[in-house]
């Protein structure tokens, strides 16, 4: 299985034919990695790969110059969550591919084989400095939320680089929910769907079944539950979150990270000894629900400080499918609130290509890494300012989408009505 | 701050019993003013604000100017200004002050945290008219998003019944007083009541949905119609019987409601999508002679500023909501300065207890989106946004709103720019006291987080 994922990726991260020499010139370079903030940085992608990075890099023959101009130049941002490319339009009855409804399918749901690139919030989205995403389906009827993607928001065919990238699973209110509406059940029921999957294809074959899961989904949470895949948490509440770093004690070989964790400043020591990242929402701040009571709008500084990996994007219940542009806006009100500028912007850049395992080749500007480039009018965490480029594997994408198409038709200052 | 705050809440407590005492006498008249607001502004003392840039909300900014507070109303903007004898003096540098922001559509309180199906108050969806239903009897004034709200720099609100309903019910507008223990503390003194209406989608589904009308816009536009022609027949029987010419009509909550429309005493709130639908909304208040104070949620606005300026109708905008139902997908960015730039009056509005936080940012969006588009828009314009333009959407202008000398103190003092994604409020006055201090011990939390897990600086 390990195998067969790295090949996939391997095939998947191919540079795409289009990709040309560029050198962008004189930037506030922030790289992301050991060498930090370069002033008058220098970054020359290759083949839709970086090159390299520093100051006074020569143009090789051919290159195309872009001169930044002092500006800021960032990797592109990471969406750590989102429904992008999933719905064209997501309520009004139209078709919807993040909502998995009836008894068939729940965790065998595979949100990269509903990703549309063609959608135009992908397109609205990349034009805000939005590379890359991890989407999933918005909820289905089990305790299992589905696989997950790794998509690439450059609107090409290609744009899955990682299929079952990790499975979502609901182990607070919601998954009570789920399972008879309490959680003395959702445990019971989350350890017998582990034991089912383990137990695939034998105990299916043997005509006995699942006791939790069908055929179908057994095979597919089967990988994640042998520890060769992430499972993704849906879990806000303390006493939640304790639950599921006792029961990751209990089995080691399960990988887990928490989408939510609005209360999990309360328990981020423990967090950080169970090495168990937290994607995040830095707005997180209401008792809206009865496991968020304790929401405070500074737990990412805290889980920071306390040494947990942190990703931000928004809270479950509220990821959508056209909005992921927003992540940015996240992070920079996490500043507001304390979080140190450079966590921030990991947050919602290297920090999710490091918890879905791709931090290898996204989220910094270091040589070798794939070349999503974006260079900004401004800070890219303050909501004023823009991309004036984005490259995506090395290819610049037009600043185009369906709004801007709106905008310049109704604009009054070049189509006055009076 | 501790004490200040119950003389506050026991003047308000006086005032809420004298109400009681004028209650109603006889049966079938209406009370002239039941439920009537019994809001007290908290003791203050003049504050000079030192040194700040100043937005003032009607559109100008002042470099290292001062803002002077006393007796609850702005008594000075300008250079140099003498502070008067026991003025507290804030003079922290490099701080930004402007009028407190008025968010025109909020549901806090009536879709409260924790959002639970008891608490989902705010839509009476058991016909599609239910004019009759006062949003202010489902606010819970220990929302807890109340507080948050005016840590954002929030002064004042509009709370609206929901849209599920062709006409949901009436809103009202709100201080957010924190420690208010009944809504009636918390009422706008003076401030007309809205009804809020919907278009589009919402309605169509939820009673089609049942198969019943309005199921289309074609059942839409006939249930407005019809009900505003029974309300026109209530109306003449009520002043034809105030001529002595016949009796009066029985009394129907729903027709007092729409009746009011018609006079011109309730203001309409109407959430509409659609530049097709709002010019449909805007026939219908020509049919029936009466004004639309603002389109809510208007995410095609920009395509219709012209008729919005004729009309003199405001549009309550989203910075950049769009796509998750059709009627929203023709959203843009330049939505907000596109109707600005018209002339039209421009609004930055939530509905949204996380939106209501940060409103500012919202304005901060559209200001950048419009200018790269084109748009001269200066900071001082943005904020007219935020606070004069949803001023007037609420009739409350001549209160608050600006900084106008005489007005309402309702000022926030920002860290930084509030066009920055970094600044916070640091400082809120309300009625020209210190409601809200960042880090400060006057921090109260709602009744119902009290003795949670909660901890002190938590918000």
């Amino acid at each position: 299985m390990r195998v067969f994922s790295a090949l996939l990726l391997a095939l998947a991260l191919a540079s795409p034919a289009a990709a040309q020499t560029v050198l962008i010139r004189d930037g506030h370079v922030v790289t992301n990695g050991a060498a930090g903030v370069i002033e008058n940085g220098d970054v020359l992608i290759v083949n839709g790969r970086i090159s390299a990075v520093g100051a006074d890099i020569a143009a090789p023959r051919g290159a195309r110059v872009v001169e930044a101009q002092g500006r800021w130049v960032t990797p592109g941002a990471f969406a750590a969550m989102s429904e992008v490319g999933l719905s064209e339009i997501s309520g009004s009855g139209a078709p919807n591919d993040a909502a998995v409804s009836g008894e068939l399918i729940a965790a065998a749901a595979e949100a990269g084989r509903a990703f549309n690139p063609g959608v135009t919030a992908v397109a609205v989205t990349r034009m805000e400095g939005v590379t890359r995403a991890a989407i999933a389906p918005a909820e289905t009827a089990s305790l299992f939320g589905g696989r997950g993607a790794l998509v690439s928001l450059g609107g090409g065919p290609d744009g899955v680089f990682r299929q079952s990238a990790f499975m979502v699973v609901e182990l607070g209110e919601v998954g009570a929910s789920r399972t008879g509406g309490s959680r003395a059940a959702m445990w019971p029921a989350f350890e017998a769907a582990l034991r089912d999957a383990r137990e695939y294809p034998g105990r299916y074959r043997s005509g006995q079944g699942g006791a939790v899961l069908n055929e179908i989904d057994a095979a597919a949470v089967q990988p994640f539950a042998r520890g060769q895949g992430m499972f993704l948490a849906h879990i806000e509440s303390a006493a939640d979150i304790r639950r599921l770093i006792s029961f990751k004690r209990a089995n080691p070989g399960l990988r887990f990270a928490i989408h939510g964790g609005a209360e999990a400043w309360q328990v981020a020591d423990e967090l950080a000894r169970a090495d168990i990242p937290v994607i995040l929402d830095p707005l997180s701040n209401l008792p809206d629900r009865f496991e968020r009571l304790s929401a405070r709008v500074d737990n990412a500084v805290l889980l920071n400080r306390a040494g947990v990996h942190i990703a931000i994007a928004p809270m479950p219940g509220t990821v959508d499918a056209h909005q992921a542009r927003l992540v940015l806006q996240l992070a920079g009100n996490a500043v507001a609130n304390g979080l140190p500028w450079d966590v921030a912007f990991a947050a919602v850049s290297r920090g999710p290509a490091e918890i879905f395992g791709v931090g290898a080749q996204l989220g910094r500007l270091e040589r070798n890494y794939l070349a999503d480039v974006v260079i900004w009018d401004g800070d890219p965490l303050q909501v004023m300012s823009a991309p004036v480029a984005v490259f995506i594997d090395g290819v610049e994408e037009p600043l185009v989408s369906r709004q801007t198409r709106l905008r310049d038709r109704y604009n009054p200052l070049t189509h006055p009505r009076n | 701050m501790f004490s200040k705050f119950h003389t506050a809440v026991a003047l308000a407590a006086g005032l809420a019993l004298t109400a009681c005492a004028t209650a109603p006498e006889a049966e079938d008249a209406a009370t002239p003013n039941p439920f009537a607001s019994t809001y007290t502004p908290r003791p203050s003392i003049p504050t000079l604000i030192r040194g700040a840039t100043v937005f003032d909300g009607n559109g100008a900014e002042f470099a290292n100017a001062d803002v002077l507070m006393q007796d609850g109303h702005i008594a000075a903007v300008g250079q140099n200004l003498t502070p008067p004898e026991g003025a507290a003096i804030i003079d922290d540098g490099g701080r930004f002050v402007t009028p407190g922001i008025i968010d025109v559509h909020s549901h806090l309180g009536v879709y409260p945290s924790p959002s639970i199906e008891a608490t989902s108050d705010g839509n009476e969806a058991t016909e599609p008219n239910t004019a009759e239903v006062w949003a202010e009897h489902s606010v819970w004034p220990q929302d807890p998003g109340f507080q948050r709200a005016v840590a954002g720099g929030i002064t004042t609100l509009h709370i609206l019944p929901g849209s599920a309903n062709l006409f949901g019910g009436r809103g009202v507008t709100l201080r957010p007083v924190l420690g208010a223990r009944t809504v009636q503390e918390m009422k706008f003194p003076g401030a007309p009541q809205s009804l809020k209406m919907a278009c589009g989608e919402n309605p169509a589904r939820v009673y089609g949905e049942r198969n019943s009308s309005p199921a289309t816009g074609m059942g839409v536009v006939a249930g407005y119609r019809q009900a505003f022609a029974d309300a026109a027949r209530y109306r003449r029987q009520l002043e034809n019987s105030e001529n002595g010419e016949g009796d009066p009509p029985d009394r129907s909550l729903e027709m007092e409601t729409l009746a009011g429309v018609l006079s011109g005493d309730i203001l309409l709130q109407w959430h509409c999508y659609r530049a097709d639908e709002m010019a449909n909304a805007i026939e219908v208040s020509h049919e029936f002679g009466f004004h639309i104070a603002a389109f809510h949620h208007a995410v095609e606005a920009y395509k219709i500023p012209d008729l919005l300026q004729r009309e003199n109708i405001c549009a309550a905008m989203w910075a950049d909501w769009w796509g998750f139902k059709i009627e929203a997908y023709d959203g843009i960015r330049e939505n907000i300065p596109f109707v600005h730039q018209a002339g039209a009056c421009a609004i930055v509005h939530s509905d949204s207890e996380v939106g209501i936080q940060r409103l500012n940012q919202e304005a901060a969006k559209a200001l950048a989106d419009g200018r790269r588009a084109g748009v001269e828009i200066s900071r001082g314009q943005a904020w007219t946004w935020l606070s004069r333009n949803p001023a007037r959407a609420l009739h409350i202008d001549e209160e608050t709103g600006t900084l106008d000398v005489g007005r309402r103190a309702d000022v926030v003092v920002w860290s930084a720019d509030p066009l920055s994604s970094y600044a916070v409020a640091e400082r809120v006055y309300m009625d020209g006291a210190l409601v809200f201090e960042r880090g400060g011990l006057n921090e109260r939390p709602s009744d119902f987080e009290l003795g949670q897990t909660y901890r002190e600086g938590a918000q």
